[in-house]
């Protein structure tokens, strides 16, 4: 009996048996409610099917979550600026290729420049943001605050206010699919990006770096480390994963809206970390939880989706899930559970008692 | 380093304050002389800073008392539009009279207070992250409400709005040769009701000076004896009332509601906050700041629209070019102190 008790405990007890289990009760609500959820299917080559949706839609998340988790991790705050910078990304992309025209079906630059001069945009807002935090010491949220509310607006300036359109077919491939691949190419990207950042954080010091930072930021600059230049590259990182996230997205519909590229992102950001099991307040964190959490995510949009439940009305069902994952990671929470507990238990033993 | 001496000998507060008065008093000059022949010297045009701003007035009092208190509220905006859209269903769909409506419509923002100042103060979950999360129910339920926008035909209601309360000087001759005085809204009115006793509050009563003390240190206001957690819950509860009753106001100018409304109200209001003075740190902040803060966006908008050629968008790039520069600034201070 112990014996199985404790094994109990230890999966309990894992990291990432929470983000696990979100994600199963997501997943089994939608066997209850839509009997084909897991049915895949085969058109052209191409798989089809809830499940492989949600792999694909949640590719964005998935990059900007890794960003995210970093940040989370080495500064104990979060850069809400993520969603902003997708845009302004995908605003330079296309301004770039469609060389200042509103609708092109011809790239008027090398598709290369445009990507790379996207990129080092996102690279420079990273830079901007680590810069107020790590060397000016300003609250992560509140330095991350001034991109969120510029950010749109250089992208509308980019765009000069409309939607530019890239009506060319190679365009769209980084959000669709290449021809005899069953899988859309953002899950790649995604995998891409996760992999290459993990195999950074194991392979080098680095992971240890931001853990012992995000735990005390001052012992670590005493043993040594340099911890303004470690938390100044987690925002750099971020920025990079947003301006990835935002090419992606601007491919999917092949065009730049500076309005509604991104937006409302980096709540689900953030929502994937906390998902993952990583605590919010910096130190210790799990990538593969973030990930696991991005997912969980998607699976939960497309579910609320699939209920007919509308993109306007959708914050309402994720804020009341926010709260509830946040609530019982509280200190506050912990302490009701353990006085719970400790009834519970000496109630068996005044029964035996008895 | 001459200039970190200048940091340390000016007296951070008053200086902040007085920077931002005086850049608020520079700007509108600046706005007097190259837009003389567009009259913008006008008292009128004055004024219409407060009337298209009342409701911004009073939500940014509120983010002053939670930021005072070391918290942040980015919910506001999506609070505002929520009450907008509440007002707007209730009386044009529900049938309920004006005062019934705004009443409820306060009580909501008591209670929407409430819970974020639950969470944040007896949970101990970081502020930002609940108002994140109030932020988007709030905007969520206000589409749940209608996704369709809802004018207000209701009678009373727009006579609250329009009407017009004279100034008995100030006035000039229009073309046809008659008096025209400069006028407000009653919404304005209310606005600077609402601030003069928040200022007071904070000055004078024991709730006030508990939040300076709570915001500058939690743990030497609990060495005092304070109870943090309610000086928290009660900040926030304060602030969702105010941010519902800006929210009224709000609707006043509006007059109606839908989905997208005062989206960015919240980047406004902490602007306004920080460039008026306001610690984001906590613990140092005042309303009057505020209320310039608020003028200097306001003039911002207006320099827009008298210039006619720029876009809107220019607002949002200016307001987060200033708020960089007072952050920074604050940063400074806060580096020079240390130092000290």
């Amino acid at each position: 009996m112990p014996e199985i008790k404790g094994r109990i405990k230890k999966i309990t007890s894992h990291r990432l048996f929470l983000p696990l289990l979100c994600l199963a009760l997501v997943l089994l609500f939608n066997i209850a409610t839509t009997p084909d959820f897991f049915k895949i299917s085969i058109k052209n080559g191409m798989l089809y099917g809830y499940t492989i949706d949600i792999i694909n839609r949640a590719s964005e998340l998935v990059i900007l979550s890794i960003g995210m988790t970093l940040v989370v991790a080495a500064s104990g705050g979060t850069d809400i600026s993520v969603g902003a910078v997708m845009s302004v990304a995908a605003a330079i992309c296309c301004f770039i290729l469609s060389g200042g025209e509103h609708s092109v079906s011809q790239y008027q630059n090398p598709f290369a420049l445009g990507i790379i001069l996207a990129l080092l945009a996102s690279l420079l807002c990273g830079c901007f943001n680590g810069l107020l935090v790590a060397k000016l010491k300003i609250q992560p949220m509140v330095a991350t605050l001034i991109l969120f509310t510029a950010g749109r607006g250089i992208a509308q300036l980019v765009t000069e206010g409309q939607i530019t359109y890239i009506r060319v077919p190679g365009y769209k491939i980084l959000g669709s699919a290449i021809p005899g691949i069953p899988l859309p190419l953002p899950v790649f990207a995604a995998v891409f990006v996760a992999l290459i950042t993990a195999l950074v954080l194991k392979k080098t010091a680095l992971g240890i770096y931001i853990q012992s930072v995000g735990i005390n930021s001052k012992a670590s600059r005493l043993v040594g480390l340099k911890s303004s230049a470690i938390i100044f590259f987690t925002y750099v990182f971020s920025g990079l994963c947003a301006g990835m996230a935002g090419l992606i997205a601007s491919s999917r519909i092949y065009s730049a809206d500076a309005n509604n590229i991104g937006l409302n992102m980096e709540l689900d950001a953030i929502l994937a970390v906390a998902l993952g099991g990583n605590s919010l307040s910096g130190g210790k964190f799990s990538l593969l939880g973030s990930i696991i959490g991005a997912y969980t995510i998607q699976a939960l949009t497309t579910t609320l989706y699939a209920m007919n439940v509308s993109a306007d009305q959708l914050p309402v069902y994720k804020a009341v899930v926010v709260v509830l994952i946040v609530s019982l990671q509280s200190p506050f929470a912990h302490k009701l559970l353990q006085k719970l507990k400790s009834r519970l238990l000496s109630g068996n033993s005044q029964r035996r008692a008895a | 380093m001459k200039l970190e001496n200048f940091f340390k000998k000016v007296n951070g507060q008053s200086f902040m304050l007085s920077v931002t008065i005086g850049l608020f008093a520079v700007m509108y000059i600046i706005g007097m002389i190259v837009f003389a022949s567009k009259g913008f010297s006008n008292l009128q045009v004055f004024l219409n800073l407060f009337i298209s701003n009342a409701g911004l007035i009073v939500v940014a009092s509120g983010m002053t008392v939670v930021m005072i208190a070391g918290g942040i509220d980015i919910s506001v905006g999506s609070v505002v539009a929520m009450i907008c859209m509440m007002l707007a269903s209730f009386m044009e769909k529900g049938g309920i009279s004006a005062p019934a409506a705004v009443l409820i419509c306060l009580l909501t923002g008591l209670v929407f207070g409430l819970v974020q100042g639950f969470l944040v103060s007896y949970f101990g979950i970081q502020p930002f992250i609940v108002t994140l999360a109030g932020m988007f129910f709030a905007r969520g339920m206000t589409a749940i409400i209608s996704t369709e926008m809802i004018s207000i035909k209701n009678e009373l209601f727009l006579k609250w709005a329009t009407a017009k309360i004279y100034l008995p000087f100030g006035g000039y001759v229009n073309k046809k040769g008659t008096m025209i005085y400069p006028y407000i809204y009653p919404s304005v009115v209310v606005a600077l009701i609402a601030l003069v006793l928040v200022f007071a509050m904070l000055k004078y009563t024991k709730f006030g000076r508990s939040l300076y003390a709570v915001g500058g240190n939690e743990q030497s206001a609990m060495l005092m004896g304070l109870d943090v957690r309610k000086v928290k819950l009660k900040a926030y509860v304060l602030n969702g009332f105010l941010c519902s009753l800006g929210g009224v106001l709000f609707a006043l100018n509006s007059c109606s509601g839908f989905v997208e409304q005062a989206k960015g109200f919240e980047m406004d209001a902490i602007a306004s906050a920080v460039i008026g003075g306001t610690l984001l740190t906590g613990g140092v902040g005042n309303v009057i700041g505020s209320l310039f803060g608020v003028l200097i966006k306001g003039t911002i908008e207006t320099f827009i629209t008298f210039q006619g050629t720029l876009s809107s968008w220019w607002t949002r790039i200016t307001i987060a070019a200033l708020l960089a520069f007072f952050i920074v600034l604050q940063s400074l201070f806060a580096k020079a102190k240390e130092k000290k």
